[in-house]
């Protein structure tokens, strides 16, 4: 590390400079550059233990009949899988990573508003996670649940559901005291002169996604410790032997769950929003409306949860509604997409790992979008509802989107991060085994879903074999695509990156890789002339 | 024609939702194909800054607005007819249990299996006696929750003769992926003859029908095979290996661990089975039924 000490005056922030050393510098750190990474590296052991659990999971579908193991564990399985994917990564997700790591530089800021409440998130995410997965060694076995933890079952069987849920609990505060860090950060901690519709729109992306997490977790947090109150003192919410509403239970559940969608997707979004432009070296097309459309998604989609009970028994005014206000949400996403595509028109484009990862990103995200009309709409909703298809529409938009995304994300910041850049051709590679294991895992639980195969099925009529052995093949070609992405750029060093490698307008490109502690060594000023994606 | 009544309408929500949805995913990856490769940096050195087009935006938002309002509408015609039942449809009540389908026929009759005549418009009441399921016919296009302190309904015509998957499509615990059976659609004429000849409630000995009520014999048989449990053939009498309070002991099978093993299931557990499986029947069987219960295990010893 003393060679970039020669190179820049101020020294990078992986060089240690605190009163510790090595993991208790990191561990101490509230620079949010170091918080960042902490999360990614905390992410990415999640992310592996989750895959490996859903391939456990295709390995016993492989056949009808029981093959390796019981529903019991299978109904442990996708339960705690669920629950380590959806909370533990995507929910935080790129936020927790790249919000942290990413945004302060691209406002031209020091750090967050709050650094060391910013270090607290990162302990309460460790300690909720922690505490969930206690929740398959202690008390009564795994809970068996599904991460919806639906009432009445939730209420009545007796696996260790409340760890679970507890678990659940406590990573809602760390997301809440994020959304509200980042919040205040930007609107305090832009750089003079850049007004909200000149700051860089992955930061507008978070901001939209900040409101959501302050305002609809606490709804997610009351209804998780109900179930536990249920459980410990048979107080009637939701069980009705004990007089409560299962219905009820749902309301509040998708009251955020819905919203959540929209946490995990829209940082993904924001991400996508700043490769293009860099590799087709274009000003990024409707800047107003891609920023405005982040904010119309996450106010419209708090009207919209109840679209995952249109077969719960509701009146059907309310379904109708839903259904209507569902197609609505659909448009600002649209008009994504076609932004995206118009900015590469004329442009100059640079077909590198990051920009790859993103077009992987918009082909699967229209996939996954567009299968949620299908779910959206009455009719069709009734018949695919709860079945394959319902799996396959959202791993289409939680790792084809969510996670397609933060690859993109890794690569494109990869060289800011650690000064290193990485080999470009297994990357490319990589990519290759990932989209094609991905398609293959997932596009035959559609097929399989429309002819009728219901989800969180243990074992299955024989007319789905094939389409879940081609599931399995998937699976497999996406292991490999994934261990191939992750040694290429994290078992060796590759060469120095430079400072610009390729060739970004947004500040974290004007200052050295990696960057100095406090990121500046002379703020920068947003011209009355300049906007954030100034190519020539 | 389709299997029911509302085959047709879903299916053309289905082909109007797919086809726009492909036809745009085509239209939107060949042009962004055509763009990297065209202005590939070899082929377009330079990139051309070009000027927002409020018109273009403006475009862009109306036609995928039309387009959506469009699928709303087929979605919510097809739906719509499903919430209203015709006057005089033939009503079953659907009893779901943890992890058994049973549909009860007017005089209290029960069947396992849905028989029903071909185009008579049919009710079903769906009850559930523990946690959530759902009813679904994919041949049918249909389903809905089957949710306990909670009348919901369904309703369909039935339009060709044949045996069509039932399967229940929420998680509902252990053997959820088994809840399934058939529907089975016959003739008018054969459909009476086969509610005529439906055994009524009495033919049972009156403690298995307290154990099918229960659906205990969802996981133990009485025919000695083994479903999730041990089997109730040959039980009473025999000499179990149990764990309790993590150690292991030997008792018999008599009217009291019976009795303990249905109230307080995790008390004493058979060894090789896990513990929190079976829930607690404390409140839903009573003493009287339990003591049924007993003679009719007796009898199948
Ligand atoms: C190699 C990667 C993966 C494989 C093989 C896989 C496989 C599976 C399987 C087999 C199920 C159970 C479906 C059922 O029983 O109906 C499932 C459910 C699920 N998966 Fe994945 N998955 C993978 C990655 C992911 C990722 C990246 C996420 C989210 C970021 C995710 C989120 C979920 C969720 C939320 C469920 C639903 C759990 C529930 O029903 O409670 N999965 N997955
Ligand atoms: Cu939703
Ligand atoms: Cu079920």
């Amino acid at each position: 590390m003393t060679e970039e000490k020669t190179h820049h005056p101020e020294p990078s922030y992986l060089v240690n400079t605190g009163k510790y050393k090595g993991l208790m510098s990191w561990l101490t750190s509230t620079d949010h550059k170091r918080i960042g990474i902490m999360y990614m590296y905390a992410m990415m052991v999640f992310f592996i233990v989750g895959v490996l659990l859903g391939e456990i999971m295709r390995l016993e579908l492989f056949r009808p009949g029981q093959q390796f193991y019981g529903p019991q564990t299978y109904n442990g399985l996708f339960t705690i899988h669920g629950i380590i994917m959806i909370f533990t990564v995507v929910i935080p997700g790129l936020a927790a990573v790249f919000g942290n790591f990413s945004m302060p530089i691209m406002i031209g800021a020091k750090d967050v508003a709050f650094p060391r409440l910013n270090l607290f998130s990162f302990y309460l995410y460790i300690l909720g996670a922690g505490i969930a997965l206690t929740s398959q060694f202690l008390g009564n076995g795994p809970p068996d649940t599904g991460w919806t933890f639906y009432a009445p079952y939730s209420i009545q069987t007796h696996t260790n559901v409340v760890a679970a849920v507890f678990g659940a609990f406590v990573l809602g505060f760390s997301s809440i005291l994020t959304g509200l860090n980042f919040i205040v950060t930007m609107h305090r901690m832009r750089a003079p002169g850049m007004t909200f519709f000149k700051m860089p729109l992955f930061p507008w992306s978070l901001y939209a996604t900040a409101w959501i997490q302050v305002l609809a977790t606490p709804i997610v947090g009351i209804t998780l410790l109900m179930v536990v109150a249920e459980r410990w003192f048979r107080i009637g919410f939701f069980d009705p032997s004990l007089g409560g509403d299962p219905v009820l239970y749902q309301h509040l559940f998708w009251i955020y769950s819905h919203p959540a969608v929209y946490i995990m997707i829209l940082p993904a979004m924001g991400v996508i929003t700043e490769i293009i432009p860099t590799f087709a070296q274009r000003k990024v097309f409707g800047y107003k409306a891609i920023a405005v459309s982040s904010l119309a998604i996450a106010l419209v989609g708090y009207f919209v949860w109840a679209h995952h009970m249109y077969t719960s028994g509701m009146s059907p005014t309310a379904r109708w509604i839903f259904s209507l206000l569902t197609f609505l949400v659909a448009v600002p996403s649209a008009i994504k997409v076609f932004n995206w595509v118009t900015t590469m028109y004329r442009g100059s484009i640079d077909l590198k790992p990051p920009f790859l990862f993103a077009l992987g990103f918009i082909f699967l995200f229209m996939i996954g979008g567009m299968t949620g009309l299908t779910l959206g709409a009455l009719a069709t909703n009734v018949h695919v509802h709860d079945t394959a298809y319902v799996v396959a529409h959202f791993h289409y938009i939680v790792f084809g989107g969510v996670g397609f995304a933060f690859f993109a994300a890794i690569h494109y910041w990869y060289p800011k991060m650690f000064g290193r850049m990485y080999n470009f051709k297994r990357a490319n590679w990589a990519f290759g085994f990932l989209f094609i294991g991905f398609n293959l895992l997932y596009f035959p639980q559609f097929i399989i879903g429309i002819q009728g195969m219901p989800r969180r099925y243990f074992d299955y009529l024989p007319q789905f074999t094939l389409g879940m052995q081609l599931s399995f093949f998937g699976g497999i070609l996406l292991l490999i695509g994934i261990i191939l992405m992750l040694t290429n750029l994290f078992s060796k060093k590759g060469a120095k990156a430079p400072d610009n490698p390729w060739g970004g307008r947004t500040y974290e490109w004007t200052i050295p890789s990696p960057p100095p502690l406090e990121n500046f060594e002379v703020m920068p000023v947003m011209g009355p002339d300049e906007t954030p994606y100034d190519y020539k | 024609m389709g299997a029911s009544n509302f085959v047709e309408g879903v299916d053309l929500a289905f082909k109007i939702i797919i086809g726009i949805s492909l036809f745009f995913l085509v239209g939107i990856t060949t042009v962004m194909l055509w763009f990297v490769f065209r202005y590939s940096r070899k082929r377009h050195p330079v990139a051309e800054q070009m000027k927002d087009n409020n018109l273009l935006e403006i475009t862009w938002i109306t036609i995928p607005l039309i387009l959506v309002l469009l699928m709303f509408y087929f979605g919510y015609v097809a739906f719509s007819p499903q919430r209203v039942v015709p006057k005089g449809a033939l009503p079953i009540t659907v009893i779901a249990k943890m992890w058994v389908w049973n549909f009860e026929y007017e005089g209290g009759k029960q069947s396992p299996v849905l028989v029903v005549p071909l185009k008579k418009a049919i009710l079903l009441n769906l009850h559930s006696e523990d946690v959530i399921h759902s009813l679904y016919i994919p041949a049918f296009r249909i389903k809905e929750d089957v949710v306990p302190g909670k009348n919901n309904y369904m309703w369909f015509i039935p339009e060709q003769l044949g045996e069509y998957d039932i399967l229940c499509t929420v998680y509902c615990g252990l053997r959820h992926s088994y809840m399934e059976t058939k529907a089975k659609v016959v003739t008018e004429a054969e459909y009476q003859a086969w509610l005529s000849a439906l055994p009524g409630k009495s033919n049972d000995p009156e403690g298995l029908v307290i154990l099918r009520k229960n659906a205990c014999t969802g996981c133990h048989s009485i025919d000695g095979t083994k479903i999730v449990s041990t089997s109730f053939r040959g039980l009473y009498g025999k000499t179990e290996k149990v764990m309790t309070n993590g150690s292991e002991r030997s008792v018999t099978v008599d009217d009291v661990y019976i009795k303990s093993s249905v109230y307080e299931p995790d008390k004493d557990v058979v060894v090789g089975f896990q513990k929190g499986i079976m829930q607690t029947y404390k409140g839903k069987v009573s003493d009287d039924d339990l003591a049924k219960i007993i003679d009719y295990l007796k009898s199948i010893k």
